[in-house]
């Protein structure tokens, strides 16, 4: 496939971002605020409610990567407009006013002192406002340069290792020299072959940091854990599977990153990328956590390999499930947006294999919806650091 | 047919991608990296996402995947044998 002229139909955003989608948000800041965004996207049609169990009595860092996220998925080009419900005006304005800064439509509204009703009927004549609006909004054609891409595996096994995350990595060698904003994360998963992606690193500088950012998530696990990690990594279910060394499990995860690309930066988890390149997100391996941090980041499309068929989605990224396993492609069909089992049978070749997810890339840009999209996948969780207070 | 893959004409290993692989069974491997067709002779019987040895090794010889170092044997492994958590370690603990 030869990129080098490719475009894709987006939504040009306000400060020139460009977005895949255009979704209309009733965003709660807080678990309290969560009926009422609820009953706002219920009366109105086309808006999307992100509900969240969050958001009080947290504090530090915890609570300015609460705030990141809740901002980044509102700021997200994703997202045409957003409605903000809190349960007090104070915060409903600190996020509303940091996504208005992007120039999109934004109203925000606090409980206190009104109510659900009063807050509903309020949020709910700005919402059909602003859904209106966004309704007549139109994609214009727009070069592959302006597509930010993500990746992270999941209910990985052998096939991804040997398929489907070669696969990603065939992508990404192909998107990086067109100047694609590409990411992966997954820091703990990285364990056994962290000198690899080190190795990987621009400049001295991103290494210093990618290699603080292992060691720090290294650290928790080790604070934390409650028993030998000799039997835990590769997991029983990894060794089940075939992995026998952590190194060996590291590396099919390191697959996705392909053969060229360089880690051009790191991302700690409430940081957005400044420029084009590939990017290192300090994220949990966990599918929904890391999907929604690379949302929150301003990712407008995610490329999932799985093994044994992980489902989620996420309420603004689509995520593009590809699978290896002909097994899961078989009994878990409606969740697959490609399948490269053929891979394993010689019936593709890698390039053939990206290829393929590069056409779905363009495809979903354009607006084919995902398979997570279609069965209402929706998941949308936050990354916590610590106890509330 | 292809029972097992290779990444790299390097490597030391292959993964059965077919399910019911039996010792003494005719094989035909693909380096995917190079696009070659490698054959060899099952020595075991190896389970599905498993790997095999493609090339002899010795024990304490380094065990390359993905042309990268992921581990040492701890016994010597014939071409064809199934190579796993009882003969192949990680060599960080």
């Amino acid at each position: 496939m030869d990129l080098g002229k490719s475009t894709f139909w987006g939504y040009k955003r306000e400060n020139g971002r460009i977005g895949v989608r255009n979704h209309v948000l009733i965003l709660p800041v807080d678990d309290l605020s969560n009926a009422a965004a609820e009953a706002v996207a219920s009366n109105i049609k086309g808006t999307l409610a992100i509900p969240h169990p969050y958001g009080r009595l947290q504090f530090g860092a915890d609570l300015d990567l609460h705030f990141h996220t809740l901002i980044g998925t509102g700021s997200n080009p994703n997202v045409a407009a957003v409605v903000v419900i809190c349960i007090e005006d104070q915060w409903a304005k600190k996020v509303g006013d940091a996504i208005a800064a992007t120039g999109k439509p934004v109203a925000y509204f606090g409980i206190e002192q009104h109510g659900d009703h009063d807050t509903i009927l309020r949020a709910s004549k700005k919402a059909k406002e602003f859904v209106q609006w966004a309704s007549e909004l139109r994609r214009e054609e727009r070069p592959l340069k302006d597509l930010w891409v993500s990746t992270k595996c999941g209910e990985s096994d052998t096939t991804s290792g040997c398929g489907s995350n070669p696969t990603v990595g065939n992508a990404f060698d192909k998107l990086y020299p067109h100047g694609v904003t590409l990411a992966f994360g997954e820091t703990t998963e990285l364990t056994g072959g962290e000198h690899l992606v080190a190795a990987r690193c621009r400049t001295p500088e991103v290494k210093k940091k990618f290699q603080f950012m292992f060691d720090r998530y290294q650290a928790i696990v080790e604070a934390h854990k409650t028993s030998d990690l000799r039997d835990s990594q590769p997991t029983k279910g990894n060794i089940a599977g075939g992995l026998t060394t952590i190194e060996e499990k590291a590396l099919g995860n390191i697959q996705k990153i392909g053969r060229k690309c360089l880690v051009d930066g790191v991302l700690d988890k409430h940081e957005t990328p400044t420029g084009p390149g590939l990017w290192f997100i300090d994220s949990s391996s966990a599918a929904a956590e890391m999907v929604t941090l690379c949302a929150a980041a301003g990712y407008t499309v995610h490329f999932f390999p799985t093994g044994q068929g992980n489902v989620i989605g996420n309420p603004i990224l689509p995520v593009i499930k590809l699978c290896a396993n002909p097994r899961t492609v078989r009994t878990m069909s409606e969740h697959v947006d490609v399948d490269v089992s053929g891979l394993l049978r010689k019936e593709m070749n890698p390039d053939q294999a990206g290829d393929a997810l590069l056409e779905c890339m363009f495809r979903t840009a354009n607006g084919r919806l995902t398979a997570a999209e279609a069965l209402g996948h929706r998941e949308f969780v936050l990354t916590r650091l610590y106890e509330s207070a | 047919m292809i029972h097992f893959v290779v990444h790299d004409e390097g490597d030391s290993v292959g993964v059965v991608v077919v399910e019911g692989v039996k010792s003494g069974q005719k094989l035909n491997g693909w380096i995917m990296d190079q696009d070659k067709d490698i054959a060899i002779d099952a020595k075991s019987d190896i389970p599905i996402g498993h790997k095999l040895a493609i090339k002899a090794l010795k024990s304490g010889d380094t065990v390359i995947k993905y042309g990268v170092d992921i581990g040492k044997t701890i016994a010597d492994i014939a071409v064809g044998e199934h190579t796993h958590v009882q003969n192949l370690r990680t060599k960080r603990w």
